[in-house]
């Protein structure tokens, strides 16, 4: 969306309320919710993906070295990737301020 | 992609056709399992989503979170627009106005729009035989209004509207067997799959939508808030319903029975009830008899599957 969500005005949509661009959530931070945040000890890492296939966001890529590791802009914190991983690459650490 | 019984997580295809920055709960279940179903189908389809919990977090106006044309329909008419969408593709291109591309419908809905509100138009796409796919994300409850019963809510749970109590323990029904109702429609293909087994859900999927003639699957997703259970639980909540034999995952093709994952020993009920709030208030009689209830229903279905 070329405009910011709080700056679009009744004049910017389209008539009968149809979304011309699909997938444009992906520019809302949803990173900002999070109370917990996923880290990474690699050494153990295999590389296997289950973090990926198993985020309910879909926030987890893969980085230059072939590491899964989550997108923060997108990361609520569920931790669900913690509690799956096989090898107990990542924990989890309470946000700070 | 093809062979989806190795398991092989970074065989997934990597597009997301569900993208990120939907406002689904932490630790949302159901948006897992519909991020893993949108991966397994085909590039070229319409989906209909009713009212309810996908629905609200993914189309905040004026964002979407769908990456493929999608359509907000009311709680009572998503099988009947999925079934109209299909006979306008099939019509429009018989009369040469728009070529046949084969283009696939899937309906989308929880379980309150499937199996409370939704099942009168659901059983006529079904009867009509129009060639789309139902998938239901099955949370157990109206999770997006706050916590209501619906009749998919399992025995004994505790909702606002059927809370525990003196004089309640919670839920005073079982849950409604919706597979079964579809499958009595004598459609093609109906199948039980769980978002904490990625790779069989997937299959279900590709396999449902690619089959001529409707198709329903009814995918049970884990809701944190509703159930009162920790986020970073819900894979392996899914899990444990799964294999204490509370969630059966089975097929059902042309009326042949076949069970997805065979249960050579059950684990007790109680694994899967301890770690959930709704069911906090049970007593020991009351797991006895959940307990039993699930042992019953899970030898039907595997007589069924002989």
């Amino acid at each position: 969306m070329s405009k910011k969500e709080d700056e679009i005005t009744w004049k910017d949509i389209e008539i009968g309320a149809i979304v011309t661009e699909p997938g444009s959530t992906a520019e809302y931070k949803t990173g900002d919710w999070r109370s917990q945040a996923p880290t990474y000890n690699t050494d153990r890492c295999i590389k296997c993906g289950i973090c990926q296939v198993f985020c309910p966001e879909g926030c987890v890529e893969q980085d230059a070295g072939g590491y899964f590791i989550a997108n923060m802009y997108w990361c609520k914190g569920c931790g669900i990737c913690a509690r799956e991983c096989p090898t107990g690459v990542i924990t989890m650490v309470e946000e700070t301020e | 992609m093809q062979n989806y019984s190795v398991y092989a997580s970074r065989l997934i295809p990597k597009r997301e056709p569900f993208a990120p920055g939907h406002r689904a709960c932490i630790g949302c279940g159901e948006a897992l399992a519909v991020r893993l179903a949108c991966k397994a189908l085909p590039q070229n389809v319409i989906i209909a989503n009713a009212t309810g919990c996908m629905e609200v977090v993914s189309s905040q106006f004026p964002m979407t979170a769908w990456r493929m044309p999608w359509i907000h329909t009311l709680f009572e008419n998503t099988a009947a627009v999925a079934s109209g969408v299909e006979s306008a593709l099939k019509v429009m291109a018989r009369k040469g106005v728009r070529p046949d591309t084969g283009t696939k419908v899937v309906a989308m809905a929880g379980d309150g729009g499937t199996s409370d509100i939704g099942i009168q138009a659901l059983s006529g796409a079904l009867e009509r035989g129009h060639d789309f796919l139902y998938i239901c994300f099955d949370n157990e409850a109206y999770m997006n209004t706050g916590i209501q019963r619906s009749s998919a809510t399992p025995f004994g749970a505790s909702t606002t509207t059927s809370p525990a109590g003196k004089m309640s323990i919670g839920q005073k029904t079982w849950k409604k067997n919706v597979p079964a109702i579809a499958a009595a429609h004598d459609i093609p293909y109906v199948a039980t799959a769980s978002h904490s087994y990625p790779f069989d859900l997937m299959a279900k999927v590709a396999k449902g939508v690619a089959m001529p003639g409707p198709a329903y699957i009814h995918i049970h997703s884990v809701c944190p808030t509703g159930w009162r259970s920790a986020p970073d639980l819900s894979v392996r909540l899914g899990r444990l319903a799964v294999q204490t034999g509370v969630f059966p995952l089975y097929e059902i093709e042309n009326g042949r029975y076949k069970l997805s994952m065979e249960l050579p020993e059950m684990k007790p009920v109680q694994d899967y009830l301890k770690l959930q709030g709704r069911f906090r208030h049970l007593t020991e009689d009351t797991i006895r008899e959940i307990q039993q209830r699930v042992v019953e229903e899970y030898e039907k279905i595997k007589e069924k599957a002989q």
